[in-house]
């Protein structure tokens, strides 16, 4: 089980999908091409991983190219940590 | 109704003839930086605005006919709207990051004779029958253009017989008047916004309607070459008009900013301190991100001398805010649809008193504007009262485009004039110009985007697993407006994410609704019509 990709999942199910069950949100389901995040919600992700996992996001890391899946951040994570 | 201005733009027919007037004025200094660094100076601007025209007009297009182009913001956009123009024909932008159906929608509609289409939104061919594609399909490989973005690995064949864009630009120039003289009345862009039928309708404006546009910004912002213009809305956003040329007539610097970093305020808050942008422009939501998340008082943003705003109300809370972090510049609102651009303008008094929560007044009118207030029937209203605005002069739109059912319903004649009835409710305030009020129709404002309720009604309604649908908007603190989709699904109700990823795929992103609610039937009225008001309440009720 990854522990960050749990948390994440928490968080946005939490914040942005009230009532959704969380086995429809995988770890590759796509976050903003898919319409669950918004630039607004974005950046309270981004915040929030900032927060959480005290890591700085970059810009360049937050694009939807490398930000859009669960699966995607949960590595940008552990990259950040050293891990 | 011509006006005084400078003597370039008295005698400018076409907006191509003020950036040829910087090209010479100007040709080695800098016109437009792009999102990747790559810039363009205003003599080769010029030169590549030039071959693209040639290639078109090799191409069979006439004067009058549609260039429809789907691009990021890049140097290649700035060149192929300009080389449109100079084969006068009129450019029509889309969302780069729209849904493909509504991008093909709109081309469609416009009848493009030619279409630039970036390789990475080639999924945008799909939409189309491949025996009704534009005659001239150009491919623009993405190294041009920046950042793909969400279509970074979406990339489709194109047909064969699609000309490639190195071509265009390699092609010899058009002779300035190989299209035949330029005239104020040709078509200059047609700008699509939403439709309440759930189709996207395209304002035709003219060059007249542009020229008298960058006048007026001319006189009031008086910028100079030495200027430093932010391009902070997408070109197929009526504010793009103010930062493309008003900037490129007086031999300015645009700096292109990608939606990318458009939303990413801590690194847009940087930009602007790094580039000393001097004027920036932008949706209300946009400087509140950067007030909110942009970190500005750690940077030196002292360039900035007018920050103007446009496409909504500014809430004060936030507007306030803004002002505090940044006193330096002047702070102007901005009022106007697309159909006439900015029609009434005002500065923003500082400093804007604590205890303030009213918004501020949207102003008097433009000096090339004219308007009048009218009641339901179409009577003035007496001085202070609520009413219509309607507009007139040569701001004023040509129509929409195809839809003379529609030019019907929004032009009145009154007094030889020919007067466009906005459809916002304002009143008008001794000394302070008007007041806006809101709206008796189902348009709301969100993020500067123009939303008919009826266009996400009618995307929703499409859903096969929706039985009815209907949306409300309401007041919200953080967002200004926010938007519920009321749902009678066909069996159990359906799952948010799939819902959201729908929509996505449907509608631009501004338009999504932002909350879902489902009921085993919508609620009716006495004479069987949705029942908005208790949909309203239904959503003021689940509201946190």
């Amino acid at each position: 089980m990854d522990d960050i990709a749990e948390e994440l999942r928490r968080f946005l199910l939490a914040e942005f999908l009230p009532g959704e069950s969380a086995a429809n949100l995988r770890d590759d389901t796509p976050l903003r091409t898919g319409g669950i995040l918004d630039s607004v919600s974005t950046l309270k992700l981004v915040s929030f991983v900032e927060q959480r996992f005290a890591i700085e996001v970059e810009a360049h890391e937050a694009g939807v190219e490398h930000f859009d899946r669960i699966a995607d951040i949960a590595a940008l994570i552990r990259r950040k940590q050293g891990r | 109704m011509e006006r005084s201005g400078s003597a370039a733009g008295a005698a400018a027919q076409s907006l191509c003839d003020l950036l040829e007037a910087a090209a010479r004025r100007h040709g080695e200094r800098v016109a437009v930086v792009a999102p990747d660094g790559s810039s363009l100076t205003y003599a080769e601007l010029e030169a590549r605005a030039a071959a693209i025209a040639g290639f078109l007009r090799a191409r069979g297009v006439q004067p009058g006919d549609r260039v429809g182009f789907c691009l990021p913001k890049g140097t290649a956009s700035v060149a192929v709207l300009f080389g449109a123009m100079k084969a006068r024909a009129a450019y029509v932008p889309v969302d780069w990051h729209g849904p493909a159906a509504r991008n093909a929608t709109i081309h469609r509609a416009a009848d493009v004779a030619a279409l630039f289409l970036g390789e990475a939104r080639a999924d945008v061919l799909r939409e189309w029958p491949s025996d009704a594609l534009p005659k001239t399909l150009v491919r623009v490989p993405m190294g041009r253009t920046g950042s793909a973005g969400a279509h970074a690995t979406v990339v489709h064949p194109f047909p064969d017989g699609a000309q490639e864009f190195e071509a265009a630009l390699r092609h010899a120039p058009l002779a300035p008047d190989g299209a035949g003289p330029r005239r104020r009345d040709d078509l200059a862009y047609l700008l699509f916004t939403s439709g309440s039928t759930g189709v996207p309708k395209g304002v035709a404006l003219t060059q007249e309607n542009a020229l008298s546009f960058v006048d007026w910004g001319s006189e009031v912002f008086a910028p100079t070459c030495d200027d430093r213009f932010s391009s902070h809305a997408p070109f197929h956003f009526d504010l793009s008009v103010f930062d493309l040329f008003v900037a490129l007539k007086h031999g300015a610097t645009l700096f292109l900013i990608g939606e990318e970093l458009g939303k990413e305020p801590k690194g847009l808050a940087r930009f602007i301190a790094e580039k000393r942008l001097t004027i920036w422009y932008s949706t209300p939501s946009a400087l509140a991100l950067l007030a909110e998340f942009g970190n500005l008082p750690a940077l030196d943003l002292s360039a900035l001398r007018h920050v103007l705003f446009a496409g909504e109300v500014f809430p004060v809370k936030t507007l306030r805010r803004l002002t505090e972090l940044l006193p330096a510049p002047a702070y102007w609102n901005l009022y106007g649809p697309t159909e006439t651009n900015v029609c009434t303008f005002a500065r923003i008094p500082l400093p804007i008193a604590a205890d303030r929560t009213e918004p501020f007044p949207i102003g008097p009118l433009c000096s090339h504007c004219e308007g009048l207030l009218l009641d339901d029937a179409g009577a003035p209203v007496a001085a202070g009262e609520e009413g219509r605005l309607h507009i007139a002069g040569p701001a004023l739109f040509r129509g929409y485009f195809g839809r003379q059912d529609l030019d019907a319903k929004c032009f009145h004649e009154r007094d030889g004039k020919r007067w466009y009835d906005t459809g916002d409710v304002v009143r008008e305030e001794p000394g302070l110009g008007f007041r806006y009020l809101g709206r008796r129709d189902r348009m709301v404002k969100r993020r500067g985007y123009r939303i008919e309720l009826g266009e996400v009604e009618a995307a929703l309604q499409r859903h096969p697993e929706l039985r009815e649908a209907a949306v409300v908007a309401l007041p919200d603190p953080a967002a200004g407006v926010r938007i519920d989709a009321h749902l009678a699904p066909v069996g159990a109700p359906l799952s948010l994410i799939a819902l959201k990823r729908y929509c996505a795929e449907q509608l631009p992103a501004a338009m999504s609704p932002d909350r879902f609610h489902f009921h085993a039937a919508l609620p009716r009225t006495s004479t069987a019509k949705v029942d908005y008001p208790a949909l309203l309440r239904a959503s003021a009720a689940a509201s946190p």
